[in-house]
């Protein structure tokens, strides 16, 4: 299982999914696709996401577990959906704020 | 998260758009990210520990900037308006460092110890088409990515710490990646040593809006760049946008308006009301958004946006419309605390210090212990009260309060009432030494045009509307008042050219 903290990067290992993450520390089973994800550069197999996780993933949108102790950061999207094992995260509400700077 | 991560999305993600400059010629977000490889590539071969810059906004700034976070290095932009003294001074203290320079600011750095000068035009010409190496930025974001100056009041300034989680933080807690159309453009007019100028470049990279330059402010370029340009957006200072509204008055009901401007930000000082009352009559069509923050919060922690403005505007109730003058209220990843001088949180509507909480809260200063409280608050030495309704009110550093006769007197509640005074055209109000109250009240006024208004009639305004105690003691009428380049007051000049009004027995 690997061991996420801020800043650090994984890679779906089924699809092109890529992402940071923003929030959390510690062991996870970060998943896409319903399979493990890898560090970025590893070998992508042939597995295609599960039909269980295969809703895609979105560029530049975050996505949060149930209680939003871990939050990640989409940079590259995918067609599989991101999880914790089997539990799905979704996509962090964004207020929309108005151009400050 | 290094800042690198937000350019390397862009281009990603929108790397065909134009990032910079004009609609035909500007720099492509791709084309920006891989100059900032290139020039991090130069700035690594030079064996450097920090990329400085002393010089005005240019394309050279988002490479520089991104450029020294490609190579693990701080990016500090100095002040190309301070002395040679103050230059070298802050030169040796970032001394081994690289310092990128326009033509006139060269030969005021040649000869500092271990500051190597890069022409900008030598950069520029040195990275187009120039191999990007591999991406090789810290991830995780503990580095530096910028170090700013700050005016401090008193010694030498004091170099705030940026680092890359904290920049990171607030841009992803207040842009959405990509939320620009295509036809959105910003113009940036504020310096590249001011922590707006920096935001600037990262919020407008991040939600892919293009970005246009003015290096020296001047009303009627600015008004001129918005219109040739159609630029959507822009922030401003106080003093940037009195000239503005004065041109655009003076344009008339038949000038052209700025028809393209959606939204016009403000911050960096304290609005005069008269002002920002006269741009939303004059520019009915733009959302005016005040944004409050400070250097070490990494740029804004709470904003006053397009509806709480009309909303204002438009009350009969002394209460709502008193928001025109607030801060707004606290942006989604940030706590504000209204705290007293035992740092306890005192009531709704209770006034006493600023602290701000949140990951883009850096509160560090280079070479001295964080200022952040254990549990995380950055006390930000500014007073301000917290309205029923949220919205944060900023009534000025507390360095400044004036202490008459044991009572505190926030000189903007005073200089409040003064411009608001039809022959009054600019006021502030300054504690002077006196033996007998401690301090006395100064007030500096610039009269309107042709004003004749005498010292007891200004002394009656504001005794009319404010307890007694706040009557300036002393009216003194004065040809223009100190401001530094960014449009902040400077009481310090102010003081020590008004010294002789204080009681001398005590000075």
């Amino acid at each position: 299982m690997p061991e996420i903290k801020p800043g650090s990067r994984f890679a779906s290992s089924v699809c092109t999914t890529e992402i940071i993450i923003v929030k959390g520390f510690g062991d996870c089973d970060l998943c896409c696709g319903g399979a493990g994800m890898e560090a970025p550069g590893a070998p992508r197999d042939e597995r295609t996401p599960s039909p269980q996780a295969a809703e895609g993933t979105q560029m530049g949108k975050r996505y949060v577990d149930a209680a939003e102790t871990i939050e990640v950061l989409c940079v590259k999207p995918g067609d599989g959906s991101l999880g914790i094992g089997n539990v799905l995260l979704k996509l962090k509400d964004a207020k929309p704020l108005p151009a400050s700077d | 998260m290094n800042i690198m991560m937000l350019l390397e999305m862009a281009a990603n993600g929108f790397g065909e758009r134009v990032a910079v400059g004009s609609h035909t010629g500007g720099l492509t977000f791709q084309q920006l990210y891989d100059r900032a490889g290139a020039a991090a590539g130069r700035f690594r071969a030079d064996g450097v520990t920090a990329v400085a810059m002393v010089d005005v906004s240019s394309v050279a700034l988002p490479i520089s900037l991104f450029g020294a976070a490609w190579a693990n290095l701080p990016f500090v932009p100095l002040n190309y308006r301070l002395s040679n003294d103050e230059l070298s001074r802050q030169g040796e203290r970032i001394a081994p460092a690289v310092a990128i320079a326009d033509p006139s600011a060269v030969g005021r750095l040649i000869g500092l110890g271990g500051v190597e000068v890069l022409n900008r035009s030598d950069l520029l010409d040195s990275i187009v088409d120039a191999p990007v190496p591999e991406a090789g930025w810290e991830i995780l974001g503990e580095g530096t990515a910028v170090l700013l100056f700050t005016s401090g009041t008193t010694g030498e300034p004091k170099a705030a710490v940026l680092r890359h989680r904290h920049l990171v933080s607030y841009i992803l807690g207040s842009v959405e990646f990509m939320s620009a159309g295509e036809d959105e453009a910003a113009l940036v007019s504020v310096p590249p040593y001011h922590v707006a100028g920096i935001a600037a470049i990262l919020s407008n990279v991040y939600a892919g809006r293009r970005i246009v330059q003015l290096p020296t402010f001047d009303a009627a370029v600015w008004i001129d760049l918005v219109r040739t340009e159609e630029v959507t957006s822009a922030m401003v200072v106080p003093t940037m946008l009195a000239q503005i509204v004065e041109r655009l008055d003076a344009e008339g009901p038949s000038g052209m308006g700025l028809p393209s401007l959606r939204t016009l930000s403000y911050g960096g000082g304290k609005m005069p009301r008269p002002t920002i009352e006269r741009a939303l009559q004059l520019l009915e069509h733009t959302a005016f958004v005040n944004a409050y923050g400070l250097t070490e919060t990494s740029s804004t922690v709470a904003l006053l946006g397009p509806v709480d403005h009309r909303d204002a505007l438009a009350s009969d109730e002394l209460s709502v419309r008193a928001r025109l003058g607030s801060a707004g209220r606290p942006l989604p990843n940030i706590e504000v605390s209204i705290r007293d001088e035992n740092g306890s949180e005192v009531a709704i509507g209770s006034p006493g210090e600023v602290w701000v909480r949140g990951d883009q809260v850096s509160g560090e200063y280079e070479g001295l212990p964080s200022q952040l409280t254990a549990a995380g608050w950055f006390p930000t030495r500014d007073g301000g009260w917290m309205d029923d309704a949220g919205f944060l009110h900023v009534t000025g550093r507390i360095d400044d309060v004036i202490v008459k006769g044991g009572q505190n007197v926030s000189p903007g509640e005073i200089e409040d009432v003064l411009v608001r005074h039809p022959e009054v055209a600019d006021a502030a109000a300054i504690g002077l030494p006196d033996t007998h109250w401690g301090e006395r009240i100064v007030a500096a006024v610039v009269r309107a045009y042709e004003s004749q208004v005498t010292a007891e009639e200004l002394q009656e305004a504001v005794r009319t509307e404010l307890r007694s105690n706040r009557t300036p003691d002393h009216v003194e009428f004065v040809e223009a008042l100190p401001y530094g380049d960014t449009g902040k007051l400077l009481r310090r000049v102010l003081r020590a050219d008004l010294a002789h009004l204080g009681d001398g027995s005590t000075l």
